[in-house]
């Protein structure tokens, strides 16, 4: 037995004494069992308990369920009546009235279908093809309009939610690959793809959203010839895609680094060319290892998406935002109407984080 | 910081704007384009109570609103074809010039360096605007200029501030800037005690002071430290257009002047003065003068009402934010507003 052997098993052994089982009664010795200890879980559960009080009592005991402004005004609690007032505002904006049906069908059928793509049963060919050549011609057509007599709606009038989900979820399904793309250029030994893969990266890297955003939306248009505009919405989801592309090209490059180079070199030696290598050998391993990271970076971009409203676009917390002015209601729902923006913004971020744990597991090979 | 990076790039942009719409001649007039897509764009603002909100169903309402679909209904006889874009301040005007919208209306004071270098037409002052001061009452202050060294909580802008500080200035004093991003954290200090006053245009001192828990505490102060007249725009060049849009506000008032209401209109056009009829259709073709249909100030007033309607409906005594008239009032009972004759 080696020194290293020795001291690996002092410390696997030494670990396994500090876990005894479990005697009756102990959890109440670990949080009772001295003064301190004590002391610290009374005061945790004092502070929990005042603010459950709180929270309860302002979300029920002294909410106003039914009523107008006036009486929502005049209580302490939370102000229930504007939020179903407004829920239909807060979640499709502009779009009229009476066709909210459809972005409300998108919606589902969007959520839907992400569910179903997240089994990694279904994964493949097939539904890359489903949703290219079905799921997202079906979606545009519920939004836009235009076909099987459904009236037009121009993209002026999107917002809310659908609006949020289009440009986040759109954006970094289209920024993955061509992030990948750029790692691939940024790590290639090709001088000419190398050097644009590093200009691209650092230029939209050192450039804030907000003037991306800004540039796509005013300047862009003062290039273009007389009389032809780019839909506002598809630049800005453009310019999201390029912005999120660069960051996902870093993380991805951070991956491929990890990937030992004696793996390049086994492929070589078997014979495959480097496309090959990548798609088969070092872009699951490198993908795989950044899955945590990434999945950051994609909630972080869900909830950045809200910066949009800089250029005019009304998404979700602008929805909520802009409710909360109406001149009727204007200063009496301010927390009820973030509280609720904020939960909806968790459960969908929460919902990713817990996927992302899921595909960690899902991937973890026997040598990890 | 961010803010100030974004003014500097809506500077760059609407000078590069103002030059590019300076050389380029657009191969169709906007109201050929207007006509040809069947509904007018109009930039309005994301969300100002009493100027333009949304109401539970999406559907827009306000003063700048009514302008716009005043604008509607003189071109389409429907006040209803018109589609609202969300402009803020750093992009209302870029979105004017490149075409995105066909007119502004949002809250904009005509100055003169905005007319003069941004490549814009403005039309008639549409309200008269005025930056103020507002106080708790138990602070026992009448006057501006009884406030020293006072804490004054305001929203970021440039102007804001620099009205705020030549105004001290002029009269010796000094105050404290507070600046919030947000309105409601801003309306939220000042409620709270952070600061002494806030300052801010008269008309959002008095949503501000709606929303308070008891109104009657605050007071709004007699001095208006600016002036704010806030007009539509245009894009520059389109001579047609920008006659379309100022006389649609002209109508409005004149309308009021000469007692045409949404309810009576249709009497109206019965009537024997030469200029109602003039203004309604009836005589003479004002309306193809303007390659408009003949009806449109019927239209106008049909559709959205005479100014004071449109006042009282989104601003007025009765709404949530309860503005007086003030300067907002017929000439000839000494307010500001005077439409040139319709002849």
């Amino acid at each position: 037995m080696t020194q290293i052997d020795t001291l690996i098993g002092d410390a696997s052994l030494t670990s396994h004494r500090e876990a005894p089982p479990a005697p009756k009664g102990r959890w109440l010795s670990a949080y009772f069992g001295t003064p301190g200890n004590a002391l610290i879980t009374i005061l945790c559960l004092g502070t929990i308990f005042a603010v459950a009080k709180l929270v309860i009592g302002w979300l029920f005991v002294d909410a106003t369920f039914v009523g107008t402004p006036a009486e929502c005004k005049v209580t302490n609690g939370a102000c229930w009546p504007f939020l179903s007032t407004k829920m239909r505002y807060i979640f499709f904006g502009f779009y009229p009235f009476e066709e909210q049906w459809r972005p409300l069908t998108a919606m589902l059928l969007f959520l839907g279908a992400c569910v179903v793509s997240m089994v990694p049963k279904v994964w493949g060919r097939a539904l890359l093809i489903a949703w290219i050549a079905v799921i997202l011609p079906v979606l545009y057509v519920l939004m836009a309009g235009g076909f099987f007599g459904l009236t037009v709606v121009p993209t002026t009038q999107w917002g809310g939610l659908p609006l949020s989900f289009m440009l986040s979820f759109i954006g970094l399904a289209c920024a993955l690959p061509l992030g990948i793309a750029l790692a691939l250029a940024r790590a290639s030994s090709l001088p000419a793809i190398r050097i644009l893969g590093v200009s691209f990266i650092e230029i939209v890297r050192g450039v804030p959203l907000i003037s991306i955003l800004f540039m796509a939306t005013v300047m862009l248009p003062l290039f273009m010839p007389d009389g032809i505009t780019i839909d506002k919405l598809i630049r800005a989801q453009v310019a999201i895609i390029l912005f999120a592309a660069a960051y996902i090209a870093e993380i991805v490059r951070g991956g491929l680094q990890a990937v030992p180079n004696g793996q390049v070199e086994a492929g070589h030696s078997l014979g495959l060319h480097y496309w090959q290598i990548m798609r088969k050998i070092v872009l699951p391993q490198a993908l795989k290892k950044v899955i945590p990271p990434l999945v950051s970076l994609f909630i972080g971009f869900f909830q950045d998406t809200t910066l949009v409203t800089i250029v005019g676009l009304l998404d979700f917390l602008d929805t909520v935002r802009t409710a909360m002015r109406d001149p009727e209601w204007q200063g009496i729902a301010v927390l009820e109407g973030y509280v609720f923006a904020a939960v909806v913004y968790f459960i969908f971020s929460a919902l990713m984080g817990a996927y992302s744990r899921f595909l960690e597991q899902y991937f973890r090979t026997s040598h990890d | 910081m961010k803010n100030r990076i974004l003014q500097l790039c809506a500077t760059v942009a609407g000078i590069a704007v103002g030059l590019v719409a300076a050389t380029s001649a657009n191969a169709a007039t906007t109201l050929e384009t207007v006509k040809a897509r069947g509904k007018l764009i109009c930039g309005v603002s994301m969300s100002t109570p009493g100027f333009a909100t949304a109401d539970a169903k999406g559907h827009m309402g306000g003063f700048d609103v009514d302008v716009c679909r005043a604008v509607a209904a003189a071109v389409f006889g429907d006040p209803e074809k018109v589609d609202f874009v969300l402009t803020n301040i750093n992009t209302r005007f870029q979105a004017l010039q490149s075409g995105e919208i066909d007119m502004l209306s949002r809250q904009t004071t005509l100055t003169f360096s905005r007319e003069v270098s941004l490549g814009l037409d403005f039309g008639p002052t549409v309200f008269y605007d005025g930056q103020g001061l507002m106080v708790p009452k138990s602070l026992g202050v009448n006057s501006a200029k009884e406030l020293t060294d006072a804490a004054i909580c305001t929203l970021p802008g440039t102007t804001t501030a620099q009205n705020l500080s030549d105004f001290f200035r002029s009269i010796g004093g000094k105050f404290e800037l507070v600046v919030f991003e947000n309105p409601d954290e801003n309306r939220n200090a000042f409620f709270s005690g952070r600061c002494e006053a806030i300052s801010s245009d008269r008309s959002d001192l008095a949503s501000i002071r709606a929303v308070a828990n008891n109104p009657d505490d605050y007071v709004v102060l007699p001095e208006t430290i600016s002036k704010e007249p806030l007009a539509p725009a245009v894009r520059q060049n389109d001579s047609n257009w920008r006659d379309i849009v100022s006389w649609s506000a002209w109508m409005l008032m004149a309308a009021e002047e000469r007692g045409i209401t949404q309810a009576n209109v249709d009497e109206m056009a019965k009537s024997e003065d030469p200029e109602i009829q003039r203004m309604l259709g009836v005589n003479e073709e004002l309306g193809k003068m303007l390659n408009l249909d003949n009806k449109w100030g019927y239209n106008i007033i049909k559709g959205v009402g005479n100014y004071g309607e449109v006042f009282e409906r989104n601003l007025g005594t009765k709404t949530a934010l309860g503005l007086t008239r003030g300067p907002n009032t017929r000439w000839s009972e000494g307010g500001l507003l005077y439409a040139p004759p319709f002849r």
